[in-house]
């Protein structure tokens, strides 16, 4: 276990006229490795719950555990938690400030107290990471272009070689390309190095895609905390909290509402294809355009599952051949 | 001639080298025509970089054209004696809310335009209730700004360029840092204020899902206009936009990989509710 956090409160202002509890009792474990997605309103408290992560904000009451300890203990080292869970805050790209990429990146490693080698070594391993080409380290930040810079910030932190990463919404701003690039690439360092790593997110289409676990917060509260398919079940809940599912999700519970066999926690494009294919009686290898003309020639009304199976096995076997002819690339 | 007008508008920016003096050209807009009738929605697509915004500054006259003109309601934007009515014809919103607010009360930050340009008190007043009306925040007007939510923020930055009475709203990705719901009442708004009042909405965005229900849509790409059509005709190049790096709504996503799949499904579907009608019309008995 690498974090928990035990009914962790915070009042912003205390005492004052404008005293506001951001985070209300909260409770939460966080494992190594996981990837979590953190998703609440404008306000909902995400922002204040990350930083008592790596201890920027001190809570006003309960306690956090790094590794089963204390992070509120006199011996424990801030310093050391804040090495080991990087956070790369919104727009990061506002904190470059160096000469070069190379150096920027380089600033956490050397702040570690490392040589001058290490930092450039991590400094290349973090920038390939990122997928910042080579002909742009030794550039100015400033020259490069939006989704570049960001690359560039993000890899300051990884050269920290942290043992969790937290994101706060690491895509804003960028055009469609440059968030899935961004999301891959971090995903992608997630799965080889095992990194935990915690995504704040307004997408719910980019959560559904990419974490294993969503934390919702609601009013400095959690909310839901559970699998994105659990958690988007709730959909109606998460629109009065101003939030919302992916498209797909409400396009599938249209269809069940039409008479439609179709399961109910479909968050992805690829789910909710796979569910529409097989109610249509299409199989997923090749195209069966054909076998719906008969369906439809053959039955006005509504179709019984055992009889469409059966058409549908029959034309499986024939189908084999078209496949073979079009180089089964249909479903690519 | 309609109401925002380009001819082969052209915008470099420049930048000195330190060490050599050099000028080094960069060039974000690169010969665009447009022409845009009053009344219009119309969306702006295209990857970061690609001169989305510098075309978009243009439309109230923060840049001035490097070669060729475009005209607001036939006012050149290289002439300076007309800035200031330029301006007013065209409002613009940007990105970040907290960069655009001043006043330290809603109703005060929307007065502050027409109290600018010297309006009588009066119809100032009239002009703020009406704004704020408009984008729906009239009980909001004794808050504070700052203790209001992203989208919040927003509809009183668009109620401050709407007590100007512009003919003309220009909107920088106004959406880009707010979370669904500020998105959604966001773009309810300007939607509103362009089928009621009239107002024709220049929207730069990297949310497909928010350009379907506009009149045009243009995609730039290396300072050139590379599509132009109805949200129907441009979401279903799928491919085309992918390759220059933008995306598609969720549900022509979808129907486009059914499509691919064999089903025999209509391209240039943009909503989930059309794509539920077509995939219950394909459920037989339909």
């Amino acid at each position: 276990m690498a974090l928990r956090l035990e009914h962790v409160n915070y009042i912003y202002s205390p005492d004052t006229a404008f005293k506001k509890q951001a985070l209300d009792d909260v409770n939460l474990e966080i494992n190594d490795g996981e990837f979590i997605g953190l998703i609440g309103h404008t306000g909902s408290g995400k922002s204040t719950l990350i930083q008592h992560f790596n201890g920027l904000i001190r809570a006003t009451s309960g306690a956090i555990y790094y590794n089963d300890k204390n992070i509120y203990d006199e011996k424990f080292s801030m310093k050391n938690l804040r090495a080991k869970i990087g956070l790369v805050f919104q727009y990061p790209e506002h904190q470059l400030f160096e000469v070069t990429v190379m150096k920027d990146v380089c600033f956490g490693p050397s702040n570690l107290g490392l040589s001058e080698e290490e930092c450039q070594k991590r400094a290349k391993e973090a920038l390939t990471m990122v997928g910042l080409k080579e002909k742009y380290w030794n550039k100015s930040p400033f020259e490069l272009s939006g989704g570049q810079k960001r690359r560039a910030a993000i890899a300051g932190v990884i050269a920290m070689k942290p043992e969790m990463l937290i994101l706060d919404e690491p895509t804003a701003g960028l055009d469609p390309k440059g968030r899935n690039d961004i999301l891959d690439q971090i995903k992608k360092l997630h799965d080889e190095s095992h990194m935990t790593v915690v995504l704040v997110s307004h997408s719910m289409e980019d959560v559904a895609k990419y974490v294993g676990r969503i934390i919702v917060m609601n009013h400095g509260k959690v909310l839901f905390d559970d699998t994105p398919k659990e958690v988007f079940k709730h959909y109606k809940t998460l629109e009065s909290v101003g939030l919302a599912a992916p498209q797909v999700t409400y396009l599938m519970d249209m269809l069940k509402k039409d008479g439609f066999d179709v399961p109910d926690q479909v968050t992805t494009v690829e789910e909710a294809k796979s569910a529409i294919l097989k109610c249509l009686g299409y199989d997923q290898k090749g195209s069966n355009a054909d076998l719906h003309e008969n369906i439809c020639a053959g039955h006005s009304e509504e179709i019984n599952t055992k009889e469409f199976k059966d058409i549908k096995e029959f034309k499986d076997t024939r189908d084999l051949e078209n496949i073979k002819d079009s180089g089964g690339e249909s479903n690519d | 001639m309609g109401i925002i007008k380009a001819l082969n508008l052209v915008y470099d920016y420049i930048t000195r080298d330190d060490e050599t003096e050099k000028e080094i050209k960069n060039r974000a807009v690169d010969h665009i025509d447009l022409d845009i009738e009053a009344g219009d929605f119309i969306a702006i697509l295209g990857h970061n970089g690609s001169g989305k915004s510098t075309l978009a500054k243009h439309m109230n006259a923060i840049l001035q054209p490097t070669e060729g003109s475009l005209w607001v309601k036939g006012m050149d934007t290289s002439d300076d004696d007309r800035l200031w009515d330029i301006r007013q014809s065209a409002g613009m919103v940007f990105q970040n809310p907290d960069n655009q607010i001043i006043g330290s009360i809603v109703e005060e930050d929307v007065g502050f335009g027409p109290e600018n340009i010297g309006v009588p008190t009066d119809e100032i007043w009239k002009r703020v209730f009406e704004s704020l009306e408009a984008v729906d925040m009239m009980s909001y007007r004794h808050h504070s700004p700052n203790k209001l939510s992203g989208g919040q923020k927003q509809r009183v930055a668009i109620a401050g360029v709407m007590a100007m009475r512009p003919e003309c709203i220009v909107l920088d990705e106004p959406t880009a840092m707010l979370d669904p719901n500020g998105r959604k009442e966001v773009i309810q708004t300007v939607t509103e204020l362009n089928r009621t009042a009239g107002v024709t909405v220049i929207l730069i965005t990297h949310y497909m899902d928010e350009v379907i229900h506009a009149d045009k849509v243009y995609v730039m790409d290396d300072g050139h206009i590379v599509m132009n059509g109805t949200p129907r005709e441009i979401f279903t190049q799928v491919d085309r936009l992918k390759e220059l790096r933008l995306d598609v709504p969720q549900a022509t996503e979808l129907a486009y990989e059914l499509k691919k799949a064999g089903v025999p499904i209509e391209s240039g579907i943009l909503t989930i509710e059309e794509l539920e009608k077509a995939v219950a019309a394909l459920k037989c008995g339909m």
